[in-house]
């Protein structure tokens, strides 16, 4: 190697920049809307792409989340209920009172940042491997639920303001992609311009090498997974406000889905590696992709299999760990 | 050369990994019933060689030739069949299995399809007794044994495969001294019975002993091959590194006097049973050694210190205040301001994916950061400094730290805790397999960071190393300090018989 | 005497589930109102041991199949698809005289086998991990069960003797369910893990750069654990299917099959990292955690509070499974 100290500039030349699976998936996306196209020149519209980054912004939500827990090397697999639980319990805030109505949405989120703390103690200090704690918390959480509604579907409604960040709009753009975009500032601040974001990385990446840095991870990975539960939550109390209320087992559809679309944004499942525009790219494509079957009225087993079969094929491009040899 | 038959040569071997060159056009002639020995740098592609005679990897051009026949390996399993076993250090044990299994490994014997347990355990008790290692119990599960028995497992697996020829990939480096007295002997024996033995170590002395035949590697070619004992030492490492050497260390000040305060002390550190009442005290500008034989504690001193061990007994005492370090955390922390370099920068002490930038600040990011918030332009600022104080040689500092060489890779660790102007600085064997122009970089960076008022403790299997860096030198044995060697006393003979807890050597080793 | 201690340590995981099961079963006996109400007749115990086997055996089979792929240090989260998915399409085929029946089960476990080989190849050949692999997989197998049964339905022609034979009882006592548990296990599971391949299985997740390095058969050995969690998930949708006499593409079964043969699989001790366990141990998990379910029964608690329980005895046995933190010394062991 040359002699050269730091006079060579720190970035890398743009052919090491661009990140594949990103590009690749916003690839996927236009792909997909021209196929759609073929069908509808709808699938083109102003109307139709915005509906779609509002049905998007829930999962893109959760899936902030869940990105965290995947770039520090965890999963979270509670997400189902821990979704459940914001709905449910920021509803019933609303009809406990005016105060309940005013406190509602944070204390929706704030029980999902208790979910999220449990299984972070569970994950960082005690060393339970985060697949089966999280599944446990899942189980604990559907059980209180189920308890707390008596096995029937739950009755409170959600609160105006729940509604109004859900399924209104602002100057035309939905609410619920103003709300997403705010949150993904944040997300892309925390990443890339903190030192937590930094400690993320470098935890999932080699946490020995970053214990032995003086880094603390254990708190690190205890607020990856409460950030998490919030966020699961706060995508709940926002679905709840966009169909009125909440219900059982809502979140079950969303856990898959999150996990595709972090994973199909090019974040490494072993964590250490993605970039929160991937996320973004993958909530939208699989909220696409489920639009155009809907629509296309595909019988519910075909979207089954094209589902899975697509999120196979665009692994096999760019998620593949190095061989052997 | 003596005219007994040439076993297995390699002709015109190429191999490139990206765009670096680990072999070009190498050549090896690796004659039966000799010992030869490679030498060479980390980097010089020995490492790469094995794999490509061991069927790990495939060459890119190039060919091998065996009894006279030209041979392919697709993979390990190949290469064992034609007689050609590598011993990893470690690698290749299973750690869930247990010791049998994993030496009958491959081609185990069956009954109906199913694993012959009791006469897979016979051929097992035969194998660690033909490696000397009869106390290890064949049904011991791997990961329940420390190194030095696992490493003879992996030789008693080596020699169950019936080779012809059996390469030792720093084979010796985990035993302790009687462990490689027993392995010399099974060598020596094996040379008698007409198997060819590639021997790879940075031990000059072992491979004085032992070897017939060297060959030196420098930048992936063969630069020299020759019979043992035709060249001297300094000669040797002139082939290695390319040009002319010269043992160089930087000087060493006169020894502080016992009443400055210490940086550093401890007293009777204990964490049975690898540290069995340890003290020592480092003071400021002092460069104090660990030496001694491998697993004597030295590796689990510096730890303790640092805080990841559990439940240390005894009392370590910063500026003369007895504290409690039980975490990296506690341990940089301002008020005490240690730092370690780990043992293993590639999984210790570095994220290999992660930028240099990333890596080189990750230890002092609070310093550049207000409110959690890092500020970009302090941080290149610093990270500036940095590569140019230590030299770093890198293609900028976004590209990942895995492309580094080994040398700048540990050059980047030492630097990530500079950044935080530590007091005391603990270093577990940092020049180990680094390249030797580097070397003597850490050297008089050790110095000069002594001459600026850090308290360094040293810990290095390199006896050179030691002699030359340190101020003192503790030799360690059974977890604790046996003697303290300095001045005139510090000298090859005095470290050795300390280290082997001789009674003379208590003697010998007396402070000027 | 050396010997026995090593055995020992090593099937401690199993050991301990087996104890938990017994332990859960007995209070379970000895409180069931059938027994309670009429005494310890022979008719009594066996029809309440039947019932529990029969449902016991279900989650025993699927946590069989998710063992092996966990060994591997792997996870198939497609178990409770291939299940539902065997499940309806032996509703249609184990139909008719004897001829036709066999072919039915052989093509119904052959179809299950087809599908771990479907597993293997992307995560083998395609190197993608397994858990997200098989998450695609998983919504694929559930897609074509959906297209064979989009309701519920049976055939009227359905095996109806080999599955009462199968669900029954033997010598009036012991379920043929467990009966059958117990001959795949000696015929299947115990060959196997004496075999080359099935050691080649333990090493691949112990480590599988050391198992490569050692020239073992990595690639078959993970192409055979998940052909063989294929087929065992099969086999838990073909007694499904003699229980319920009928093919139903429920979405939520198969979910609930699948996180409960990981939990199951926890319980049995065997290892997530792989390597470590036995499926004997995932056996008794299994029948131990079907066993809360009973347990509330019999205690007349409101089968509403059934999945807290589960998720609180999961809680508690996973926190003493880690109970190992407390007795590490060196921290950065604590790091893979």
């Amino acid at each position: 190697m040359t002699d050269q100290t730091s006079a060579a500039p720190a970035r890398l030349p743009l052919s090491q920049r661009i990140d594949l699976p990103v590009v690749t998936a916003f690839g996927c996306i236009v792909v997909l809307l021209l196929v759609g196209s073929l069908y509808s020149p709808n699938f083109l519209s102003p109307e139709y792409l915005l509906l779609q980054l509002k049905v998007g912004a829930f999962l893109g939500i959760i899936a902030t989340g869940m990105m965290l827990v995947v770039l520090v090397g965890q999963i979270d697999l509670s997400v189902p209920w821990t979704v459940a639980v914001g709905a449910m319990m920021a509803s019933a805030a609303t009809s406990y009172g005016p105060m309940g109505e005013i406190f509602s949405i944070p204390f929706g989120v704030l029980c999902g940042v208790m979910i999220g703390l449990v299984n972070g103690f569970a994950v960082a200090y005690l060393r339970i491997p985060s697949m089966i704690i999280t599944l446990a918390v899942n189980s604990v959480a559907q059980g209180l639920m189920v308890a707390y509604t008596g096995g029937f579907s739950p009755q409170d409604s959600a609160s105006p303001a729940m509604k109004f960040l859900a399924a209104q709009s602002s100057f035309g753009v939905p609410n619920a992609v103003i709300v997403w975009f705010v949150v993904g500032a944040l997300a892309v601040f925390l990443l890339t311009r903190t030192t937590y974001g930094r400690s993320v990385y470098g935890i999932g990446n080699k946490e020995a090498a970053a214990y032995l840095s003086g880094i603390p991870t254990q708190r690190v990975v205890m607020i990856a997974f409460a950030l998490c539960g919030g966020l699961a939550a706060f995508g709940g109390v926002l679905l709840a406000g966009y169909s009125g209320k909440a219900a059982q087992s809502m979140g079950d559809a969303y856990l898959l889905p999150a996990i595709a679309a972090v994973v199909l944004g090019g974040t490494s499942i072993l964590g250490g590696r993605g970039s929160y525009l991937g996320t973004v790219a993958g909530a939208i494509l699989i909220t696409i992709l489920q639009s155009i079957l809907s629509v296309m009225q595909i019988a519910e087993f075909g979207r089954q299999i094209i589902y899975g079969a697509i999120i196979v094929a665009m692994l096999l491009l760019y998620g593949r760990d190095k061989g052997m040899r | 050369m003596d005219s007994s038959d040439v076993l297995f040569r390699m002709e015109g071997i190429s191999k490139r990994y990206g765009g670096v060159r680990a072999l070009e056009k190498a050549e090896l002639t690796i004659r039966a019933g000799r010992v030869h020995a490679l030498l060479g740098e980390n980097g010089a592609g020995k490492s790469t060689l094995i794999k490509i005679m061991s069927g790990v990897v495939a060459p890119d051009e190039g060919r091998m030739v065996l009894d006279g026949r030209e041979v392919t390996f697709a993979n390990p399993a190949a290469a064992t069949d034609a007689g050609i076993v590598c011993i990893f250090q470690e690698l290749s044990l299973i750690p869930d299995l247990s010791v049998a299994d994993n030496i009958i490994v491959a081609n185990p014997p069956t009954r109906f399809g199913m694993i012959d347990r009791k006469a897979q355990r016979r051929l097992a008790e035969e194998a660690l007794a033909r490696a000397g290692a009869e106390d290890i119990h064949p049904s011991a599960l791997v990961k329940d044994l420390p190194l030095s028995r696992r490493q003879m497992v992996e030789i008693a697996k080596a020699l169950a495969r019936k080779p012809r020829l059996l390469i030792l990939d720093e084979a010796t480096s985990a035993l302790t001294a009687s462990d490689v007295e027993k392995v010399f002997r099974v060598l020596k024996r094996l040379r008698e019975e007409g198997i060819a033995l590639l021997y790879i170590s940075h031990r000059m002395h072992e491979i004085a002993e032992l070897a017939d035949d060297c060959t030196v590697f420098r930048n992936g070619r063969n630069v020299a091959s020759y019979e043992a004992g035709t060249k001297t030492d300094e000669q040797v490492v002139e082939l290695m590194i390319g040009r002319e050497y010269r043992n160089v260390f930087p000087p060493k000040p006169p020894l502080q006097p016992p009443t400055v305060q210490p940086v550093l002390e401890a007293h009777n550190l204990s964490w049975p049973p690898r540290l069995n009442g340890v003290s020592l005290t480092v003071r400021p500008g002092e460069i104090v050694g660990l030496g001694g034989l491998d697993g004597q504690g030295q590796r689990e001193l510096l730890l303790a210190l640092f805080g990841v061990l559990r439940g240390v007994g005894g009392e370590v005492l910063v500026d003369g205040k007895s504290t409690s370090i039980n975490s990296p955390r506690a341990a940089k922390a301002e008020g005490i301001g240690m730092a370690l370099i780990p043992e293993d920068r590639k999984t210790e002490g570095l994220m290999l994916p992660m930028p240099v930038r990333d890596n080189l600040s990750f230890a002092a990011m609070t310093r550049f950061a207000r409110g959690g918030v890092i500020d970009g332009t302090a941080e290149r600022r610093a990270i500036d400094e940095m590569v140019k104080l230590l030299a770093i040689k890198t293609d900028g500092i976004a590209v990942p730290v895995g492309s580094l060489s080994g040398g700048n890779q540990q050059k980047v660790v030492i630097a990530k805790w500079l950044m935080r102007k530590p007091r005391i600085i603990l270093l577990n064997d940092p020049t180990r397999g680094i390249d030797v122009g580097t070397k003597q970089e850490i050297y008089a960076l050790l110095r000069r960071l002594a001459d600026e008022g850090a308290a360094i403790l040293l810990y290095s299997t390199d006896y050179d190393e030691l002699i030359g860096c340190c101020d003192r030198v503790l030799v360690m044995y059974d977890g604790a300090v046996r003697a303290e060697l300095s001045g005139d006393g510090l000298n090859e003979r005095a470290l050795i018989a300390n280290a082997l807890n001789l009674g003379e050597g208590a003697r010998l080793g007396a402070s000027a | 005497m050396k010997e026995f201690r090593f055995w020992f340590s090593e099937q401690r995981g199993t050991l301990l589930a087996l104890g938990i099961f017994l332990a859960m079963f007995a209070v379970y006996l000895t409180n069931h109102p059938a027994i309670v109400n009429n005494g310890y007749t022979v008719q009594g115990v066996g029809n309440v041991v039947q019932t529990a086997a029969n449902k016991g055996v279900l989650l025993a089979l699927v946590a069989m199949a998710q063992t092996f792929v966990v060994l591997t240090a792997g996870i198939d989260l497609s178990v409770g698809a291939i299940f539902i998915l065997a499940n309806c399409l032996a509703s249609y085929i184990v139909v008719g005289s004897p001829l036709t029946v066999t072919a039915g089960v052989i093509g119904v476990l052959l179809t299950g086998a087809l599908c771990g080989a479907v597993n293997a190849a992307i995560v083998i050949f395609g190197r993608l991990q397994p858990i997200v692999a098989t998450i695609a997989s998983g919504a694929v197998f559930f897609g074509i069960a959906l297209w064979l049964r989009p309701f519920p339905g049976s055939s009227p022609e359905f095996a109806s003797g080999l599955a009462s034979a199968l669900t029954g009882k033997l010598f009036g006592l012991i379920p043929t369910s467990l009966v059958f548990l117990a001959a795949v296990v000696l015929l299947v599971w115990i060959p196997f893990r004496r075999s080359v391949l099935g050691r080649a299985v333990y090493a691949a997740g112990s480590s599988e750069v050391a198992a490569y390095m050692s020239g073992m058969p990595v690639r078959r050995a993970k192409f055979a654990a998940y052909v063989l969690s294929g087929v065992f998930a099969a086999t838990a949708g073909l007694f499904l299917t003699f229980f319920t006499y009928s093919g139903e593409a429920s979405a939520a079964n198969g979910n609930t099959y699948t996180l409960y043969s990981i939990a199951a699989v926890v319980l049995g001790g065997v290892s997530l990292f792989g390597g470590r366990g036995s499926a004997i141990g995932a056996i008794f998990g299994a029948l131990a955690f079907r066993a809360i379910g009973d347990l509330l029964f019999v205690f007349e608690v409101d089968p509403l509070w059934q999945p807290l329980f589960q998720g609180i005895v999961l809680l508690i046995a996973v926190s003493i499974g880690s109970a190992r933190l407390f007795r590490v010394r060196n921290r950065l062991e604590l790091f893979g």
